[in-house]
């Protein structure tokens, strides 16, 4: 299992476009991958579920990735954050 | 045969089958099915189709808007393929072996819910994303038409009246004609006929019935007669009054290329209004001398969500390379009234044509003018770009706009971003408060542009909309002409140049009167310019002059 921590940068969020490229991203992936917010927690294979934690600017998210591609997954989905947010 | 007399606002004929367009009431009923297996896949079949047209709104998107826009299909498109979204539709399919919209449905609900109570303004917005993938689902389940023409063959459209987001979604390939029940001659309707240079009858009130549908009719968009199922010789009659028409286009079309000059050699600059980037080719056709309208408001029309400054620049700038140098008159947003987003939260007002509109909203919501402002700015280094402002009634308002402008042209500088300094700047003259000191709001801007439909809708206090007024509508009015000769001297005694960009500009009833005054500038749909071009080149000023044509305006 890996995890790491995120602050959001993007002044909008996760609004639906980054969710949307997020979800696909993730779907790439055999891992599961989850995308927690205070106490709520989101698959990020999962767009609706994904917008409804809304994370917000600034906000810390923190990403757990779990199954035999993880590492890969790690790697992609922290630089896509970092790209994208 | 049953002859039908309503009112002409776009002239022109046109033959062929009726199309009665009603909006649809969904009916969601419960069943209790047996084979949920089956169930399922009608709303997976459903679904799949509905993806295969969100492509094809994608791309129609991408053609007509931009990249940047187009994104909401792609969004739409994930939105369904989503498996809690989906699979809370199979389950209730398997578990209470209901029906698929009665599933969908509940689905719907459950997840429009979850939207519109989160506290964030932006994800309570996406309820409606929510709303109308599941609705484009439940009209394929229902066999019912999510398109406005639903037909093979190019129709004649027959409506109660067209909301103007429905005239957009149209398919413009599939439009002969419009004919409604209701509407005034200043409708979307009527615009959009003239726009496409279609013929198009309003208020023909309850005798137009929704039983005529698929029957063969005539629209006489200059009479303002339809002919429901026409016997042989009216047909013949109209067949070749068609082509006449036809050959009278034609006529006109040779005079592409020559100038807008009279018999007594004043020029004067004939340009287009378009309301979409789509249009541009239209002005082109016709022979604009550049675009004198360009109305901002589709972008914003046709938005969930503010446009950003990225998607407005695209469009601002891809209209200035389009048309190649010719002047582009852009107006800043002029939401309100009766251009309504639902983004933009404007509680219902008593009197929204007095209320909270266009620079009004500009002046309170100032990061939306700004926005704007930087992508008109950014923009105008790619062609000839002017801006105008809409609905000004105080020399404030403009000094205001002017400082505005300057606070964006000095981030824009401080950014080393490119922009064009000299962008020619000017307003609307169409409230009467405006006509009346010209004289002091010439000596602040560039040029002037008379917004003749809100200047006769606030000069005789008649609600333009309102079909039961048409009777009392005058366009001619004395006192609107009187008020168009005052700007018009204002104008020119401040050295600035003054254009008519309002219904009127096309009105050959006026065009000696407009020349007379020295009107510098029309701006008229496209499908207009020819027909005035002949009217310019037949008169002479002088001798209207003379025969006193201003005497009443003085």
């Amino acid at each position: 299992m890996k995890e790491f921590t995120y602050v959001v940068k993007d002044s909008a969020g996760i609004h639906a476009r980054p969710a949307g490229l997020l979800a696909k991203k993730a779907a790439g992936f055999k891992s599961d991958i989850t995308i927690k917010k205070d106490d709520k927690s989101a698959a990020a294979k999962k767009l609706l579920a994904l917008m409804s934690l809304c994370v917000k600017c600034e906000d810390q998210i923190t990403v757990v990735i779990e199954g035999e591609d993880e590492d890969a997954a790690y790697t992609e989905i922290k630089a896509f954050l970092e790209e994208n947010l | 045969m049953i002859i039908l007399k309503g009112k002409g606002v776009s002239d022109g004929i046109a033959i062929g089958k009726l199309y009665f367009y009603e909006r649809k009431q969904l009916l969601i009923e419960k069943k209790t099915i047996e084979d949920t297996k089956a169930e399922y896949k009608r709303f997976a079949d459903a679904r799949a189709k509905a993806m295969g047209q969100l492509d094809a709104l994608h791309d129609k998107a991408v053609r007509e808007i931009g990249e940047e826009e187009a994104m909401i299909f792609e969004m739409h498109k994930m939105m369904l393929e989503d498996d809690d979204y989906c699979g809370s539709v199979k389950e209730m399919i398997e578990n209470e072996k209901v029906n698929a919209e009665y599933a969908l449905e509940k689905t719907k609900e459950t997840f429009y819910e979850m939207f519109s109570s989160m506290d964030d303004e932006y994800m309570k917005g996406r309820a409606t994303d929510i709303k109308d993938i599941s609705e484009r689902v439940m009209k394929l389940l229902l066999n019912t038409s999510s398109k406005i023409i639903e037909s093979d063959e190019p129709v004649i459209v027959a409506s109660d009246d067209l909301m103007p987001s429905e005239t957009v979604q149209m398919d413009k390939d599939k439009l002969l004609g419009f004919v409604t029940m209701y509407g005034s001659s200043n409708s979307h309707t009527a615009i959009l006929g003239r726009t496409m240079g279609i013929p198009a009858v309003i208020s023909l009130k309850d005798k137009l019935k929704p039983e005529y549908h698929d029957k063969k009719v005539i629209v006489d968009g200059s009479a303002g007669e339809i002919y429901i199922e026409p016997d042989d010789t009216t047909y013949k009659k109209y067949f070749e009054k068609q082509r006449e028409h036809e050959h009278n286009k034609e006529l006109l079309k040779q005079l592409i290329g020559q100038e807008n000059i009279t018999l007594d050699g004043r020029m004067i600059d004939i340009y287009a209004n378009i309301g979409h980037i789509s249009d541009a080719d239209s002005a082109l056709q016709n022979d604009a001398g550049g675009v004198g309208l360009f109305r901002s408001e589709f972008l914003y029309l046709e938005n969930t969500d503010y446009p950003t400054e990225e998607q407005q620049f695209e469009i601002y700038k891809h209209i200035a390379e389009k048309m190649g140098g010719k002047k582009v008159i852009i107006r800043t947003l002029d939401i309100g009234a009766d251009k309504q987003a639902d983004y933009f939260a404007i509680p219902k007002e008593e009197n929204p044509a007095l209320g909270y509109r266009a620079i009004r909203i500009c002046l309170d919501r100032e990061y939306v003018f700004k926005t704007q402002l930087r992508a008109l700015y950014r923009a105008s280094i790619y062609g000839k770009i002017a801006i105008m402002f809409p609905m000004i009634i105080s020399l404030n308002e403009v000094k205001r706009i002017k400082q505005i402008v300057d606070e964006v042209k000095l981030e824009l500088f401080n950014e080393n971003i490119p922009y064009n300094r000299h962008v020619e700047l000017g307003i609307m003259i169409e409230t009467p408060a405006a006509a009346i000191i010209s004289d002091l709001l010439a000596k602040e801007v560039d040029f002037f542009s008379i917004g003749t439909n809100d200047l006769t809708q606030y000069t005789l206090a008649i609600d333009r909309q309102n079909q039961m007024l048409e009777d009392f509508y005058d366009p001619h009015h004395p006192a609107l002409l009187r008020l168009i000769k005052t700007v018009a001297d204002n104008a020119h005694r401040n050295g600035i140049w003054v254009g008519i960009c309002g219904e009127l500009g096309a009105d050959l009833g006026l065009t000696e009167e407009f020349l007379a005054m020295g009107i510098d500038e029309l701006s008229v749909t496209p499908s207009s310019i020819f027909a005035l071009r002949k009217k310019v080149r037949e008169t002479n000023v002088s001798e209207c002059l003379k025969s006193g044509i201003l005497d009443t305006y003085k």
